[in-house]
């Protein structure tokens, strides 16, 4: 059972990623293809953030100032959760969101030109196999 | 100040674009983007000349230490292609003001040449940097860009070339990440050299074999290797000319430098040629990439699809170079990377002389070509030598990479694979011959427009295309450094 419930959070990644994926590669809509995307890459999120989990650690947040000689100590013995896969997470939403809007503005340019947001049809407008 | 030149050339790039947005206005926006890139080629070229002498460039950011701080590496190859890089992109630019006011609308000539300079600090920030992730958010940039630069076509087909350029882009750039995901997991390193130092131990993993083959498709798929193509035709081909010129001289080829660093100078993985499973998948990759693209290419009459298609095969070349994993392939690799960017660089920069004489959608289609060569006799000349030096004619560029593959090719007896490159050098004299034979042997069309394009879009093509042929002849400068570079590769003695 550990194989399912110890590994419940990339058992998820792995759903979210195929069906990001599949959703990209065969839906002929548009937007339904950003939003696959966006699906796909957000599953690679949650697996940064898995991958960063201790078991037991709490947020890496300084709890007691860390000023003083006694609490800086307890800091140090304090178990907490890698911040650095969350950090590279935060860069990468970025860039995700970057490529979502540059997607949409490129999806109202071609609905301004091509009257349409079917990919089928614009193939058909463009005369191509 | 010195010390300080491998942050200046991606910063450099970087503040400019902004500074562009704001000032708005043709002259000073041009002014400023042309010598922004000549300056980042001096940088390059400074810096290339320190790693001839000094070796290895390392380059702490922010003062914070490797491998917690993000650290700039730059070997000898790294320089090269930094070079490369900047040269391809201040000659385009400074080719471009002409062909710009004919194909981008003026209001939006600032963002234009804003969003070039991104895609440029983009490409430079892959070559430089030693952190894997950095790596990931520099490709973006650049890419982001680049749809932005592909979506100004003037044919509406550029938005939707840009669009599936978008998807696939990402999903390889996911991909990518992916693999740098499940890497940083068992080595607990962004860093390259420090991954380069941990892997051993756990190379033999199910999650290092997996995060390897996310990275590499991914990679693949920037690269166009066949058959991970797909978006690469319709993009060049509907690009405004100059963005086709610039990305297909450098955005492909940093893709390629990207996989020669990964295999070699990160990963462990023994690339002896019949050793190494990957050795073999990427030899029939390439091989049937050169021999299909350069088919495919024959039969376009789409003058900029079919460079587009040649540009495929010639990543073909390139990728054969590495899955022979010996110092004569790699040094084929590297030498094409920099011969076929100055050769496909100069044959799109006429492509976009013709685009100005003879309109946008025309400038590109074979039977509107009829005749130009008697009309547009340097352009059309220009066009012929970049030709040649793609079939790899002696006396030019491509004729040193291509005897360079097939020496990789005889060293290890695999006469079969010389065989098929000098065959598919045939199918390249089809397609370039069907060109010239336009250009020269076909009569022109009554009211054809006559004269030559603007003095500044021929010189910039001939830098390109004199290049081609400066370094065919002078075979020992960029063939030098691509030896010192594979055998640094290979980290052995050259």
């Amino acid at each position: 059972m550990s194989t399912v419930f110890g590994l419940l959070n990339y058992w998820v990644v792995i759903i979210l990623m195929m069906t990001g994926f599949y959703i990209v590669t065969s839906r002929r809509n548009l937007i339904k293809k950003v939003i696959g995307l966006n699906i796909f890459q957000t599953s690679v999120f949650l697996l940064y953030i898995s991958i960063g989990k201790v078991s037991g650690g709490t947020a890496p947040i300084m709890t007691h100032g860390g000023s003083h000689g006694d609490s800086a100590h307890e800091t140090a013995t304090t178990i907490y959760t890698n911040p650095l896969p969350s950090v590279l997470i935060l860069t990468a939403i970025v860039v995700g969101v970057a490529t979502t809007s540059v997607a949409m503005a490129l999806i109202v340019r071609i609905r301004e030109s091509y009257g349409t947001v079917e990919e089928d049809e614009i193939q058909a407008m463009d005369g191509v196999d | 100040m010195l010390e300080q030149l491998p942050a200046l050339q991606i910063v450099l790039p970087l503040i400019a674009a902004p500074l562009l947005v704001l000032l708005r206005r043709r002259l000073p926006v041009l002014l400023v983007a042309i010598s922004v890139c000549w300056a980042s080629f001096a940088i390059a070229l400074a810096l290339l000349q320190r790693t001839l002498t000094e070796g290895t460039v390392v380059y702490a950011l922010g003062g914070w230490a490797p491998p917690w701080g993000i650290e700039y590496r730059i070997d000898t190859l790294g320089a090269f292609v930094l070079v490369l890089v900047t040269m391809i992109a201040a000659v385009v630019l400074s080719y471009a003001p002409r062909s710009l006011d004919l194909e981008i609308p003026s209001d939006r000539l600032h963002l234009f040449v804003a969003a070039y300079l991104l895609c440029m600090t983009g490409l430079l920030g892959i070559v430089i940097t030693g952190d894997l992730f950095n790596v990931f958010v520099f490709l973006e940039v650049s890419a982001l860009s680049s749809y932005v630069l592909i979506a100004m076509g003037k044919d509406r087909r550029a938005l939707s070339a840009s669009f599936q350029y978008l998807v696939l882009g990402t999903i390889g750039a996911t991909f990518m990440l992916i693999g740098i995901g499940l890497l940083y997991m068992m080595t607990g390193t962004l860093n390259m050299s420090d991954m380069a130092a941990r892997l051993p131990e756990v190379m033999q993993t199910r999650t290092v074999m997996a995060g390897l083959g996310f990275f590499s498709i991914g990679l693949f798929i920037k690269m166009a290797l066949f058959p991970l193509h797909i978006w690469l035709p319709n993009a060049y081909s509907y690009a405004p000319s100059m963005v086709t010129a610039f990305l297909a001289a450098t955005a492909t080829k940093v893709s390629v430098y990207v996989t020669l660093r990964f295999i070699f100078s990160v990963t462990s993985i023994r690339m002896e040629f019949g050793v190494s499973d990957l050795s073999w998948m990427l030899m029939a990759l390439s091989l049937s990439g050169i021999v299909v693209a350069s088919s495919v290419a024959i039969f376009q009459t789409d003058v900029k699809r079919l460079l587009a298609y040649s540009s495929v095969a010639q990543i073909g070349y390139m990728v054969l170079g590495i899955s022979f994993g010996t110092i004569t392939g790699l040094t084929a690799t590297i030498v094409h990377l920099f011969n076929h960017a100055l050769t496909k660089g100069g044959l799109f920069l006429a492509m976009g002389c013709f685009a100005w004489r003879l309109g946008v959608t025309n400038g590109s289609q074979l039977k509107h070509l009829a005749g130009a060569g008697r009309r547009m006799p340097w352009t059309s000349f220009a066009f012929v030598l970049g030709g040649l030096s793609l079939i790899g004619v002696p006396l030019t560029a491509g004729f040193v990479s291509k005897l360079y593959l097939i020496r990789g090719a005889l060293e290890l007896d695999v006469w079969p694979v010389a065989a098929l490159v000098l065959m598919s050098s045939l199918l390249a004299v089809v397609y370039v011959w069907r060109v010239v034979e336009v250009l020269y042997f076909s009569p022109s069309p009554e009211e054809a427009p006559t004269g030559e394009a603007p003095f500044s879009m021929l010189v910039g093509t001939w830098i390109l295309i004199g290049g081609a042929i400066f370094f065919g002849i002078w075979t020992s400068g960029s063939a030098d450094i691509a030896r010192r570079a594979a055998a640094s590769l290979l980290s052995v003695v050259p």
